[in-house]
């Protein structure tokens, strides 16, 4: 992979607008935000209720994934283009979910929402219809997805990057800072995990900085290049960016995002805890 | 508009301010509120730590902790920050001016 094959700019998206054979998807946090303006064209995807499993806490399965795609009338060879808000958190989320479902033409709008919003290009209100296709998934690429028990086994051993804010890692804070501290769980990070916020790997303007800034920052901070690697944040969206950083655009092997992440380890019974900070 | 009271402040239900601490404000250009402005919570190295969308009149908030905190908003009327600190719990209100 490289970044032409991961990502596409502005300027592209706004050329293909429309064109066939491609599909925009808007995956965001704040799940009205495309009810007041998208791109022309893109179909909206809810990561509540579209990426995860209603009842389970995890994410769909191969055939919801396969329902879901038909009804939003994306065809299993179609080009999909996901993009969001807030730096594309969710877009990488559900673009890491693709990959893990085997699609294959799947890619970024570099900037997401907010440089398309910044740059004063078009957005509509207009919901976009789509005739429903017969979508064909992959069986679940579990190269790329980490669950609780390899988690604790790699204390020591593989790349843990925690990509959360300094304080959620330090265990001063449980939640990003725009949202409520309300969870219960315990605080703190993952023994022998490096912090690597996801925000170091992105721009203001929320495209992601060069290969150069991307291979320095990541070997400043410790990152063992002989090592496996697991990511993880607080519910798997932000580590999903990071998975797209060392994955698809550094071309790191062997790169798992651990979408259980915080919310599922800081509620473990009986797992190693590191805190920094005193209760 | 000017000096809006604090109960102006749109807040969670069962946000305990005794506990929470909250970093509300509103963006403005010359003035006027700027909406869907996006605005950049910046701990005191200037980290990074959260981002939101202001509303349609330029609102937004933050549940942080103690500290120091640069605000700065970015949109298509311009830029701006501004430094804001939080003694302790409550909300700690600040008004972020953008301009290209």
């Amino acid at each position: 992979m490289s970044r032409q094959d991961v990502l596409v700019t502005a300027d592209w998206a706004e050329k293909n607008l429309g064109t066939d054979g491609i599909v925009f998807l808007e995956v965001d946090e704040d799940t009205t935000a495309y009810d007041g303006g998208h791109l022309p064209g893109a179909v909206k995807i809810n990561w509540t209720t579209d990426l995860q499993d209603p009842v389970r806490r995890d994410i769909v399965t191969k055939e919801q994934f396969e329902q879901l795609l038909s009804a939003k009338g994306v065809g299993t060879d179609d080009t999909v283009v996901l993009y969001g808000g807030n730096n594309n958190w969710f877009a990488a989320y559900a673009y890491w979910e693709f990959k893990l479902y085997g699609h294959q033409n799947v890619k970024l709008l570099d900037g997401g929402r907010k440089k398309w919003e910044l740059d004063g290009r078009p957005l509509t209100s207009d919901v976009a219809e789509r005739s429903a296709t017969t979508y064909t998934a992959q069986e679940p690429d579990l190269s790329i997805r980490a669950f609780r028990d390899e988690v604790v086994d790699s204390i020591g051993t593989k790349n843990l990057v925690d990509v959360r804010s300094p304080d959620e890692f330090s265990g001063k804070i449980l939640a990003p800072a725009h949202l409520p501290q309300e969870q219960s769980q315990r605080r703190g990070h993952v023994p022998s995990a490096i912090n690597i916020p996801w925000s170091k790997a992105a721009n203001e303007d929320g495209t992601f900085k060069s290969d150069e800034e991307l291979t320095a920052l990541y070997g400043e901070a410790g990152f063992d290049e002989g090592k496996a690697t697991i990511a993880y944040c607080r519910i798997g969206e932000r580590s999903s960016h990071t998975w797209v950083v060392l994955h698809e655009l550094l071309g790191r092997s062997d790169v798992k995002n651990y979408d259980g992440s915080w919310v599922e380890y800081g509620s473990l019974v009986g797992v190693p805890i590191e805190l920094e900070v005193s209760r | 508009m000017c000096g809006a009271p604090d109960q102006a402040v749109a807040l969670p239900p069962g946000t305990d301010l005794t506990k929470e601490t909250v970093l509300a404000g509103r963006v403005v250009a010359d003035g006027l509120p700027v909406p869907g402005a996006f605005v950049r919570l910046l701990d005191g190295t200037g980290e990074f730590t959260a981002e939101v969308v202001a509303s349609a009149v330029g609102d937004f908030r933050f549940f942080a902790a103690p500290g120091t905190w640069t605000l700065r908003a970015l949109s298509r009327a311009g830029n701006g920050e501004t430094v804001l600190s939080a003694d302790g719990p409550g909300l700690h209100q600040a008004e972020v001016a953008v301009a290209s």
